[in-house]
């Protein structure tokens, strides 16, 4: 036992002389600017989820810009959708934090509880769909067109399928996209129809299976929904779901794949066509500087291909169909005129009809009702009544599977 | 460990011998030394992983758990709940009967207060509902537990995957039901009753979580005497010593099991209940958030005294609440949490080795030359 102490308390010299040493070297780091407004941006998970990462990087990208120091902005990672998400808005509250943000659906009750608690603190949260009925001056929404540039990054996809089709890799009809979504809900039906009808505009036969993980972030498992959809006969795949997984799958099976907030092309450099992408540093810079300037942020704002909210992500031109740039371009020139409408009810039907009237649940309410007439002027007005997606027609040519 | 490169012909340099005569103060100083090394250690590793200086890392630490009032109620309210379930598991796991299964008898717990939450909203009392909501939970929780408990008990069924599997079939259900009550598809029940509070416990005193706290109080002191001088805690404990033992002095074990698995799953329950009514208001398949495999941690550390118990849970949560606080101030993973707490319970196992056992090293004098 003597012995076993005198070995144990070498060791905890050794080790109290390192961290003494350690001390020596590092000190004084920590000369922030404590005046300077801070911001705060709650994730549901960390840099592996390409959604979360995107934020992440937007934010990071907004401190660079702004010159602003790791002080001023409190990155909280993995908050899941419960009580630990306003403990976190909590916290970042009591770390001086003058705007917060959190990035997932389901937070969105816990921030809109946080923001009753902490008038003096701007709160803002993404996909949410309570701030326009909510009207509360501290409690705001964001989320962007990401249909635009679904629809480009479809219209990519058709020019590809097209090719294949020349080639005579695969005949008309067996022009069958696979999709990976998450869960069966708006912002993801939303998602696809776009893309959809972004590669029939170029591609007439085009079709499309969509099946669901149930999981906004399972690497396995759309892996394996990817995986499936290409046994199935879909010769391209796109998804909205947050992981690697579907991209991988895609470049093992040499099936070309559209991504959804990261460029892929480092994971698939003979697959990966393109993404589409929210650029959410406009939106924070937004933010931080009406706090700085103590001005209003908008209750509900919606990011446009305008204002650099929606992008495309890098055409990766050794995949993509001859021509496809300037497709886009074209295209994306007309979206923006408002020549183009991605929701055209000439451009879709629902059994066989066109469809000249909707009610979709804009408002939320606990019972879900169809609340608001959105089909007028031809076309289905998403993300104008609120920015979060409503759209959630099942429309001819997809199968959910 | 042993150092092979100085062998000598008779004797090695250490050999291990088992020992029974450490005091309990000699037990719990190697314990203490193991978690300074532990803590020193982690600090190496933050500083190799991030350069910061390590008396910032331990200021984090600190300050994530006390630096505030709402922080230290956080830490409050998850030591409760660390707690509540670990005290849930513990009458089970002295008896040697391996429930696994906290996590699906917390889960259902909780979706059945979710769903007296949904369905009943407000039009009985507060209390009422309440009430309702609590037997729910407790009732649910133990079906879940009773399951295997019987299986166990009828047929030898082996508890272990029985009771592992049923947490699957668990997070199956709440998916289940959160689908059929979020028509939307978005799979997020978000508050339940939000405008109407209805089924929220209320604060005590302006203080969320003081009524969690306080259930959890009166439970580890109920469950300390009850496994420690009350009949059926003798019962538990021969039944966990000896099965034969105990039906050769006349102890019907399966009604041991079946009886202790009913307290062990209606705990959870309870557990479950507090989640929801207490805490989060909603239920999500990740309610229980892995505690169900923590509590069988806490448990074991505490040699299944409730008392000791806290300190454990204690011990666990300040951990994660600090490396939390790490992760954000130093710009970490959160997983940097993961693997602090996994270096500091590798020590505190670890350290059960030299209260167990004696390391002898080779004497000097028997040295050859």
């Amino acid at each position: 036992m003597k012995k076993f102490v005198k070995v144990l308390a070498i060791v905890l010299a050794v080790a109290l002389v390192a961290t003494f040493a350690a001390c020596a070297k590092k000190d004084g780091g920590d000369n922030q600017d404590k005046a300077g407004i801070k911001i705060g941006l709650i994730c549901l998970h960390d840099e592996n989820s390409t959604y979360d990462a995107n934020f992440i990087n937007a934010l990071k990208a907004v401190q660079e810009e702004l010159k602003l120091s790791d002080d001023q902005v409190l990155i909280k990672t993995n908050i899941p959708e419960s009580d630990a998400c306003y403990t976190a808005a909590e916290e970042l509250v009591e770390s001086g934090c003058q705007v917060i943000f959190a990035d997932s659906f389901g937070h969105e009750t816990y921030i809109l509880q946080a923001a009753k608690d902490f008038p003096e603190v701007q709160f803002c949260h993404a996909t949410g769909t309570m701030a326009h009925t909510e009207k509360l001056a501290n409690f705001h929404n964001a989320f962007a067109n990401i249909y635009e540039g679904r629809f480009l990054a479809g219209v990519a996809a058709g020019m590809k399928l097209n090719e294949m089709i020349e080639a005579g890799k695969i005949s008309e009809e067996k022009a069958v996209i696979g999709y990976v979504g998450a869960f069966p809900y708006a912002e993801v039906k939303s998602g696809y129809t776009s893309f959809f009808l972004g590669a029939r505009s170029v591609c007439e036969t085009a079709t499309m299976k969509v099946t669901y993980t149930n999981s906004w972030f399972d690497i396995a498992l759309e892996r394996e929904a990817a995986l499936n959809l290409i046994n199935n006969g879909c010769v391209l795949i796109s998804q909205h779901a947050d992981s690697e997984g579907a991209p991988k799958a895609c470049e093992e099976k040499g099936v070309p794949n559209v991504a959804y907030n990261i460029s892929t092309i480092s994971m698939g450099p003979n697959t990966a066509l393109i993404s589409s992408k929210i650029n959410w540093a406009p939106y924070f810079k937004l933010i931080y500087n009406a706090a700085v300037n103590g001005e209003e942020i908008p209750t509900d704002y919606c990011g446009t291909l305008k204002d650099g909210m929606v992008e495309l992500t890098e055409l990766n031109t050794t995949v993509a169909a001859k021509g496809t740039q300037e497709k886009i371009d074209a295209v994306k020139a007309d979206l923006e005129s408002g020549k183009v409408h991605v929701f055209s009810t000439d451009a879709f039907a629902v059994k066989g009809e066109k469809l000249n009237s909707y009610k979709a649940d804009v408002n939320t309410d606990e019972a879900f009702t169809p609340d608001t007439e959105v089909i007028s002027d031809g076309y289905f007005h998403e993300s104008e009544y609120r920015s979060a997606p409503y759209f959630d027609i099942l429309i001819d040519g997809i199968t959910e599977m | 460990m042993n150092n092979n490169a100085k062998k000598t012909a008779h004797e090695p340099f250490l050999h291990i011998t088992k020992r029974g005569d450490i005091s309990t103060a000699g037990a719990w100083s190697v314990r203490l030394i193991a978690i300074a090394v532990s803590l020193l250690v982690s600090a190496v590793v933050v500083v190799l992983l991030t350069g910061y200086n390590p008396v910032q890392v331990f200021k984090a630490m600190f300050s994530g758990n006390f630096g505030s009032l709402s922080k230290v109620r956080t830490l409050f309210q998850n030591i409760a709940m660390l707690l509540c379930i670990s005290l849930a598991v513990t009458p089970a796991f002295k008896m040697k009967f391996w429930n696994l299964g906290a996590e699906g008898q917390v889960l259902v717990g909780g979706l059945a207060s979710a769903a007296c939450m949904f369905y009943l909203k407000d039009s009985l009392p507060n209390i009422l509902l309440i009430l309702i909501m609590f037997v729910a939970s407790i009732l649910s929780g133990i079906i879940w537990g009773l399951i295997p408990a019987v299986f166990k008990a009828k047929w030898n069924a082996n508890e272990t995957l029985f009771t592992l599997m049923m947490n699957y079939v668990a997070i199956q259900l709440v998916s289940f039901f959160i689908m059929l009550w979020v028509p939307s598809g978005s799979s997020v029940m978000g508050l339940i009753n939000a405008s109407t509070k209805a089924g929220w416990l209320p604060n005590l005193f302006g203080q969320k979580y003081l009524i969690n706290i306080l259930i959890v109080a009166v439970l580890t002191v109920v469950m300390y005497f009850y496994l420690k001088s009350s009949k059926q805690g003798y019962e538990i404990a021969v039944v966990g010593e000896s099965s034969n033992t105990a039906k050769y002095i006349g102890i019907n074990v399966k009604k041991v099991i079946v009886r202790t698995m009913t307290i062990s799953g209606g705990l959870c329950g309870l557990a479950g209940f507090l989640l929801v009514s207490g805490t989060n208001h909603t239920v999500t398949k990740d309610l229980a958030g892995g505690m169900g495999f923590t509590a069988v941690m806490v448990s074991w550390l505490a040699k299944f005294n409730p008392a000791v118990m806290v300190l454990t849970s204690f011990l666990i949560v300040f951990l994660q609440r600090g490396a939390g606080e790490i992760a954000t101030v130093c710009r970490l993973n959160e997983s940097v949490s993961d693997i602090l707490t996994g270096i500091i319970i590798f020590f505190i196992i670890g350290s059960e080795f030299f209260i167990n056992y004696k390391i002898n090293f080779k004497s000097k004098h028997k040295e050859e030359k």
